[in-house]
């Protein structure tokens, strides 16, 4: 590290990232700041989403469980990201936090997933009158959660953790390169949805009254996101590091 | 021995094994029969109705049998200690499996190929659109061998392998079962499926280039 001083900031920081422990009381610090923020976040997201929004003209009350499900779909897709970003770190760099980070992430990710998916058959009901259409998104989605249950399913597989790290690693790469291929392709067979409203940033598609809400509900759970995140991948270190003198010290 | 010469030695053993396991190599098409003779009786053998989900069945029956044949993909290679000579070889390993998947791919696709169009008659689907299915499973089968060569690569070591293979894989195979399920449903009415092949040909493109990199690595990092 003796070339340490010649890195900018940013690498700087990523290095010093990398050391197990120096993450650990980071993570210890800022965690409960995100997951408090959140929960703020959160609580004015559900009271501007359930009570101070008007309902919808054409879907009524039913619209509000959109204040949980876009969060939810928001954040299915990035932990997805994530955890493929943290994994080819980890492949390329061989930093063994890398692999922790995607380790913690996908069980998170895989619930966002089932809550985007469970929060849309409930809203389908009143507005399509079924539980389930094969609609391209929800079709999408599932498919996403067949790949977070296949990267768990592929980690458990080995005893040796290492192995499991990297193997599952190279999964996670592949499975992000065909990420956009299974989406285009569940869209170029399906086009029924109504197309995408909140980033069209020209003419917004929906009120301020709503999209305020919206937008404070899904910071609200990416932070909340990042909060389970850091603490799992807390947990995640310790279990590795419980061999060393520092985590034997705590 | 030039990697060239290395490639055609490793065809070579590829498909001696396939010849001496005779039986082995015929499995995947038995099971691609049975599967399909499944659905008239699941369904129904009305001549209308099996036209109408003939397309459908015949991919998923492709699909599943190029699933079954992975199965045991690099199992006996790694027990026995094959795969790490390759490894070991002074050739690079992507292009020594690449000629290894070739011969497979033959081996699994030619005879498939000739057995679809018999199975297609047996499900009354129409004749103009076997020239379509024949191409688009002639471009789809690539992609197919390739992903279920790195789900067979990742989980070599695993005692579940095939289950754990089917649920690694089955999403990454989503878009071949669109895009070639599609094509031969248009051709069957009469739509023109170019579209939709040319989709196949771009990912057997990308899978057939970048797929033994992928296998590769996936086969070194569960060998050390």
């Amino acid at each position: 590290m003796a070339k340490a001083q010649n890195l900018n900031w940013f690498m700087r920081w990523f290095y010093r990232m990398a050391s197990p422990p120096h993450f650990y009381r980071w993570a210890g610090r800022y965690a409960p700041w995100l997951g408090g923020v959140g929960l703020l976040c959160m609580l004015y997201g559900l009271w501007g989403g359930l009570v101070s929004s008007p309902p919808d003209y054409q879907m009524g009350e039913g619209v509000r469980i959109i204040f949980v499900h876009v969060p939810a779909a928001w954040l299915s897709m990035m932990s997805y990201t994530l955890m493929a970003v943290a994994a080819g770190i980890g492949l390329i760099w061989r930093m063994k936090l890398a692999h922790a980070v995607a380790a913690s992430c996908a069980p998170i990710g895989a619930a966002f997933t089932f809550l985007t998916l469970f929060s849309g058959s409930l809203w389908g009901k009143p507005m399509w009158g079924t539980w389930w259409e094969w609609d391209a998104r929800m079709t999408s989605e599932l498919l996403l959660l067949f790949l977070f249950l296949g990267y768990i399913a592929l980690r458990n597989s080995f005893t040796e953790r290492d192995k499991a790290d990297r193997v599952s690693a190279i999964l996670a790469v592949v499975g992000i390169i065909n990420v956009p291929i299974i989406h285009f392709s569940v869209d170029w067979w399906n086009t029924l949805h109504q197309p995408a409203s909140v980033t069209r940033l020209d003419a917004p598609g929906i009120h301020a009254s709503m999209l305020v809400p919206l937008l404070v509900m899904a910071v609200g759970f990416t932070l909340f996101f990042a909060y389970v995140l850091l603490v799992r991948t807390q947990g995640e270190i310790l279990l590795r590091e419980r061999q060393t003198k520092w985590v034997n010290d705590i | 021995m030039s990697t060239l010469a290395a490639m055609r030695r490793q065809a070579g053993v590829e498909w001696r094994l396939t010849v001496r396991r005779f039986g082995e190599a015929l499995n995947p098409l038995v099971f691609f029969a049975a599967t399909v003779a499944l659905f008239p009786l699941g369904l129904s053998p009305e001549p209308e109705r099996m036209a109408g989900y003939a397309a459908g069945v015949l991919w998923v029956a492709t699909l599943l049998a190029v699933l079954f044949a992975q199965a045991r993909q690099f199992r006996a290679e790694a027990y026995n200690g094959v795969l790490e000579q390759l490894a070991l070889s002074p050739h690079p390993l992507w292009m020594l499996l690449a000629a290894k998947l070739l011969v497979q791919w033959l081996v699994l696709a030619v005879p498939l190929l000739l057995l679809a169009p018999a199975c297609a008659y047996a499900l009354n689907f129409p004749a103009e659109g076997v020239s379509t299915l024949l191409a688009s499973l002639a471009l789809a089968t690539p992609t197919m061998l390739m992903l279920g060569s790195v789900g067979a690569a990742l989980t070599v070591h695993a005692h579940q392998g095939g289950a754990l293979l089917t649920v690694l894989v089955m999403p990454m195979l989503v878009p071949v079962l669109i895009f070639g399920a599609r094509a031969t449903d248009f051709a069957a009415s009469g739509v023109a499926p170019d579209g939709a092949v040319l989709w196949l040909a771009v990912l057997a493109v990308l899978s057939v280039t970048l797929g033994p990199f992928a296998v590769a690595f996936a086969l070194r990092t569960n060998l050390d």
